[in-house]
């Protein structure tokens, strides 16, 4: 796994960064302009988004611009195919 | 009655605050795109906004259409897979030269559906935006039996055609795209699809929009492409019939009925001979006026 970007910080995007763990597991980092209603369910997402493609070691910062799951799930997707270079479609 | 094709509005696949808000403003159907609005160092986390955008958001009875890249590059063939899979309703090809890119782009869309169990669930529709694809028209149109319509893209046009669209305070507005308007809408009538206009792009020029609406209507366009919100209640207004219109096509159902029940084929309504072409204009109006919502069924059953 390398480092990688997905998304933007425009209003309903989100900007995710994805890098290889220095730890255990997943240690996500985020800033959100909606934290304090939704920080643990963008949290959640990011979770089940990587373990689905079955990252369970990375280090993610994200900053939230108040996207709504499917653009989060989008965004986590597509940074953690440019961090391992795995593709969800066939070539 | 078939579906309302009145407006399709683009929004870039690339914009997740776009996409959520664009069924607000109640166009016709949203063409999300993954052509030219990404650049091609988004091509991939486009392709995955709009696949999660389709699987996840209500559009209620909105039409989702995706523009794809074209199969010849590096991106086309994953666009394909992404939003069949996502349950796009129509895919939407740019630049169709040939029936035989259609007929390729059907194979791909066939080997997703399968893979997933819903063959024949995916329609197409072809933008043609070259001399090529002008000429050819009529064999796109009826190159798959998933065709749903074919649309004019005239930028690209006008630059294969070596020459500049005309802006509005020219008199001679719309001329160079006359004939590729024609053989679109010949063609789609022929095929019995639908044909789609080229998009309008200067937003503060509505006047001049209200006027290409009004032409592309005369012409026999079922719709127009836009690019913006705004544009949606002008292109609505053009296309939806007036209560003149409405009026006198219930007089010309009406009194068809009444000359069926005495055996007499040709009628007069207020002093005009009224004969098949007629009567079918006549439904043609009273369809469009119930899908606009401006009369309903219950009116004309208790004529």
């Amino acid at each position: 796994m390398k480092e990688a970007f997905a998304g933007t910080l425009e209003s309903g995007d989100i900007l995710v960064r994805i890098a290889p763990a220095e730890n255990k597991g997943l240690e996500i980092d985020l800033e959100s302009t909606v934290a304090y209603q939704f920080g643990r369910q963008i949290k959640t997402v990011i979770t089940e988004t990587l373990t689905g493609l079955g990252i369970n070691d990375a280090k993610v910062t994200a900053t939230d611009k108040g996207a709504l799951d499917c653009t989060i799930r989008a965004r986590v997707t597509a940074a953690a195919v440019r961090a391992t270079g795995k593709d969800v479609w066939k070539d | 009655m078939q579906r309302l094709r009145r407006t399709m509005m683009f929004v870039p696949g690339n914009n997740p605050g776009m996409m959520s808000d664009a069924f607000i403003y109640g166009p016709d159907s949203i063409m999300l795109d993954l052509e030219d609005s990404v650049t091609m160092a988004e091509k991939d986390t486009a392709r995955l906004l709009v696949y999660n955008a389709l699987k996840t958001i209500d559009y209620g009875q909105t039409e989702m259409v995706v523009r794809i890249n074209p199969l010849n590059t590096p991106y086309g063939k994953k666009d394909i897979e992404a939003v069949v899979k996502a349950g796009v309703h129509v895919i939407r090809m740019p630049k169709t030269e040939t029936a035989e890119e259609v007929v390729e782009v059907e194979r791909e869309i066939e080997k997703v559906e399968k893979e997933i169990g819903c063959l024949g669930r995916t329609q197409i529709m072809a933008a043609i935006e070259s001399t090529l694809g002008i000429v050819n028209a009529y064999s796109i149109a009826v190159a798959s039996k998933r065709m749903m319509g074919i649309a004019l893209g005239a930028e690209d046009y006008c630059a294969n055609l070596k020459t500049q669209r005309t802006q509005g305070d020219n008199p001679n507005f719309g001329m160079e795209l006359l004939m590729a308007r024609q053989m679109i809408v010949v063609a789609a009538r022929a095929a019995g699809i639908d044909a789609l206009d080229t998009v309008y792009s200067n937003l503060n020029d509505m006047e001049t929009f209200r006027r290409e609406v009004e032409m592309i209507k005369a012409l026999g366009f079922d719709g127009k492409s836009i690019i913006n919100p705004r544009q949606i209640e002008i292109v609505n207004d053009v296309f939806t019939p007036k209560q003149k219109d409405i009026d006198k096509a219930l007089a010309v159902v009406a009194a068809i009925k009444e000359a069926e029940k005495k055996g007499s084929g040709v009628i007069a309504v207020n002093g005009k001979m009224v004969d098949r072409p007629v009567v079918i204009r006549a439904q043609h109006t009273i369809e469009l006026a119930i899908a606009s919502g401006v009369l309903k069924q219950e009116d004309i059953d208790n004529e």
